[in-house]
């Protein structure tokens, strides 16, 4: 248990957040989890204490510092435990001034789905469930209807003359069915506008799934399996960390990373340089360039949901 | 009172041989459906037909049929309480016992479904976060719930004064039985809602969903009592009159011709400038790209629905026990398909995304649902001999 704290705190984002914690006075919940014995199997690896807290957490919003704090260390160790891999679990704040959106530019689309490849890598997606955050529809020239689109081409022989391709992701939605249909709150819209799940207060109804007018919720219908050496150690806790069974999950923005300053995993992935992301709200954005210069279109935007989420052409 | 759970639970155990012999098949049956959602907590909900395409399915299916057949109890709390019809007072706690199966069922449908039923406790408020009043669902759970309340509360107000043998006092139980009328058209109401609500699922997304599901309720509920009255009848000493079969058979044949109005204004709206929105009616009555998996099971029930509805209109052939049997039964299996697989399956088809990926619930699903049903018979049988032992006083207060 020594070596894992030492491993832990030579890591310089896990030290951003104790020094977070410190800020807060309360160092000592840290120092505690260090010292918690050898977990008995009776509790799924955790102490009794840890699956007592779990089960009988708060809710996010409600949570305190210290509440927050041993929550993350718990996921650190449950994580410990099945994958054998110390990950970092932040809680990393939305930065203020902060909303972001996303554009694509169609022209530049060429359907290789390396930006699908990069999420399922990025956000620890279950490798068996075939979950992927991004569905790029392979569509006939002339055409935008979507019943005819094609899920399922072979991403080796693109592009294919006469077709175009249009990635569809969640588009973070303003006004969000998914965050109006859930029970207990929890999915909910973020200050810089991402739509997050918690995936440890959902109860799995599913009720946002049929909300979503994007197809962009997907449910973990048995466990999610990740090989540990491919799993992503950089997590964020409304973001990537690993999930667990019968819980809904979704594109979010790549959280652990665009807080952070950095750009989502599959825009960092796009060869043909079609994607767009920033911050709405910076008049020098790029996003707000294409957004004044070009024409854009957002789709289902009839529904009403205002996605942040456009599409444009050259 | 304590004398009176006593006697209560002492009436619902005792029978003669067959009334034991149905309770454990039932109890079987309900062990079943346990065994196999032992199963499904195990290995998750991957042993259902499920998925992140079509992702509610048998279920929730059996969940909005359920919540109907709850809300029918109302056409014999209207009558008995409001008309103070002498014959519909006699069997009306026998209607709210149904009521309380039903909402019973509803809600164990709704819990086998979710992915963390463990968590549920989430929904309660205060110690948990009920989204309340922006989700439906919410909304669902606190209508159930209240309707629940009601159909347990104001029965055993009555049977407990009857096994006092005091008259129930009307003005203390009157004001909970107006409740009880609204409560009950709400429950469906927000139960359609649920669905309706989504204008991403155009199939659902129409106003025509919430008076559809009041007129199938009121079709399906009548069909249940009319053959269950009929039963307690041949087997027990418990005599219900004529005059509320013909009442039910009647208000059972407006509410069937209704509901099939309605599905013509929803298949002349949907086919007449077919669009995108009307996809999933088109994958549901005729296939859509060669998929069309429901077509026979929504042709059988719109089949079994036209004939109930000829029996019911003609008088003579609604008057014939056997023919309005026939009736009560065609159309409760022919609403049970049109309000469950019918409406909730292909909202699912195609996706939003265009993707057509078809839905058949496992042996898991079936089980469960099974179980669920038995258990549901159970409570109602349980109910109904209580009632029966009070009103006939065979159980009361021992004088003092």
């Amino acid at each position: 248990m020594s070596d894992d704290k030492v491993d832990k705190t030579d890591t310089g984002t896990v030290a951003t957040r104790r020094n977070f914690l410190r800020n807060f006075g309360v160092g000592a919940a840290g120092a505690a989890a260090a010292t918690i014995p050898t977990p008995s199997p009776a509790w799924d690896g955790l102490t009794f204490r840890e699956a007592f807290d779990e089960f009988f957490r708060k809710h996010y919003k409600k949570m305190s510092p210290e509440e927050i704090e041993r929550t993350l260390t718990r996921i650190e160790r449950r994580a410990k435990r099945r994958f054998g891999v110390d990950i970092d679990c932040k809680n990393t704040p939305a930065q203020e001034g902060v909303v972001f959106g996303y554009a694509i530019n169609l022209s530049a689309c060429k359907g290789y789905r390396d930006c699908v490849s990069a999420c399922v890598k990025e956000n620890n997606v279950g490798r068996d469930s075939q979950v992927q955050y991004i569905r790029v529809l392979e569509m006939d020239r002339g055409n935008m209807n979507l019943e005819e689109s094609e899920h399922y081409y072979d991403p080796e022989t693109v592009p294919v003359e006469g077709k175009y391709y249009l990635p569809v992701q969640c588009m973070q939605c303003d006004d969000a069915p998914c965050v109006k249909a859930c029970p207990v709150e929890a999915t909910w819209t973020e200050p810089d506008g991402i739509v997050v799940v918690d995936y440890d207060w959902c109860i799995g109804c599913r009720y946002c799934m049929t909300a979503c007018p994007y197809w962009a919720r997907h449910f973990n219908w048995t466990e999610p399996q990740i090989p540990p050496e491919e799993l992503n150690t950089d997590t964020h806790y409304l973001g990537n960390r690993p999930r667990p069974r019968g819980v809904v999950e979704k594109c979010h923005f790549c959280t652990q990373r665009t807080r952070e300053g950095r750009q989502p995993a599959c825009m960092e992935a796009c060869p043909t340089g079609a994607r767009v992301f920033g911050n709405l709200l910076d008049p020098d954005s790029e996003i707000r360039y294409v957004l004044e210069n070009k024409t854009v279109f957002r789709l289902k935007e009839d529904l009403g949901t205002e996605p942040k989420f456009w599409y444009y052409t050259d | 009172m304590i004398r009176f759970f006593f006697d209560a639970f002492r009436s619902m155990f005792s029978g003669d041989r067959n009334y034991w012999l149905w309770l454990t098949f039932l109890g079987a049956v309900f062990a079943l459906g346990c065994l196999n959602y032992a199963q499904q907590l195990q290995h998750g909900l991957v042993v259902t037909g499920l998925s992140d395409q079509v992702s509610w399915g048998f279920y929730i299916s059996n969940f909005a049929f359920l919540v109907g057949i709850a809300a029918a109890a109302v056409l014999l709390v209207i009558p008995a309480y409001i008309f103070e019809r002498k014959d519909i007072k006699g069997v009306v706690l026998l209607g709210e016992g149904i009521a309380v199966a039903a909402v019973i069922m509803a809600m164990l449908f709704v819990v086998v479904d979710l992915g963390r039923p463990e968590r549920i406790w989430h929904m309660i408020p205060l110690i948990g976060r009920l989204n309340f009043p922006l989700s439906l669902l919410a909304w669902d759970v606190v209508v159930l719930s209240g309707y629940l309340l009601l159909n347990l509360a104001i029965p055993f107000y009555i049977l407990y004064s009857k096994y006092r043998g005091v008259e129930p006092r009307l003005d203390l139980y009157f004001p909970f039985v107006v409740l009880a009328i609204v409560w009950a058209i709400s429950i469906h109401t927000v139960t359609a809602f649920l669905f309706s609500a989504n204008p991403a699922r155009p199939y659902w997304h129409t106003a025509l969903l919430g008076p559809r599901f009041i007129a199938s309720a009121f079709v399906s509920g009548p069909a249940l009592m009319i053959v269950i009255f009929q039963v307690m009848r041949k087997i027990t000493a418990f005599q219900v009159k004529q005059s509320v079969i013909d009442l039910l058979a009647l208000i059972m044949t407006f509410a069937l011709q209704i509901n099939l109005f309605f599905v013509i204004a929803e298949l002349f709206t949907d086919f007449y400038n077919e669009g995108a929105h009307s996809a999933s009616i088109r994958y549901l009555f005729l296939g859509l790209h060669g998929f069309g998996s429901l077509a026979p099971w929504i042709w059988i029930a719109l089949t079994f629905n036209v004939i109930a509805v000829i029996i019911l209109t003609i008088h003579p052939l609604r008057r014939k026990m056997l023919t309005l049997n026939i009736a009560c039964v065609l159309s409760f299996v022919g609403i049970w398909i049109e309000k469950g697989m019918g409406l909730v399956v292909p909202g699912f088809i195609p996706t939003p995304l265009g993707e057509i990926f078809e839905y058949s619930p496992t042996s898991v699903e079936l089980a469960v649902s099974l179980g669920i049903w038995a258990l549901g018979l159970l409570i109602f049988t349980l109910l109904a001999k209580l009632v029966m032992a009070v009103e006939q006083e065979r159980i009361h207060r021992p004088a003092s």
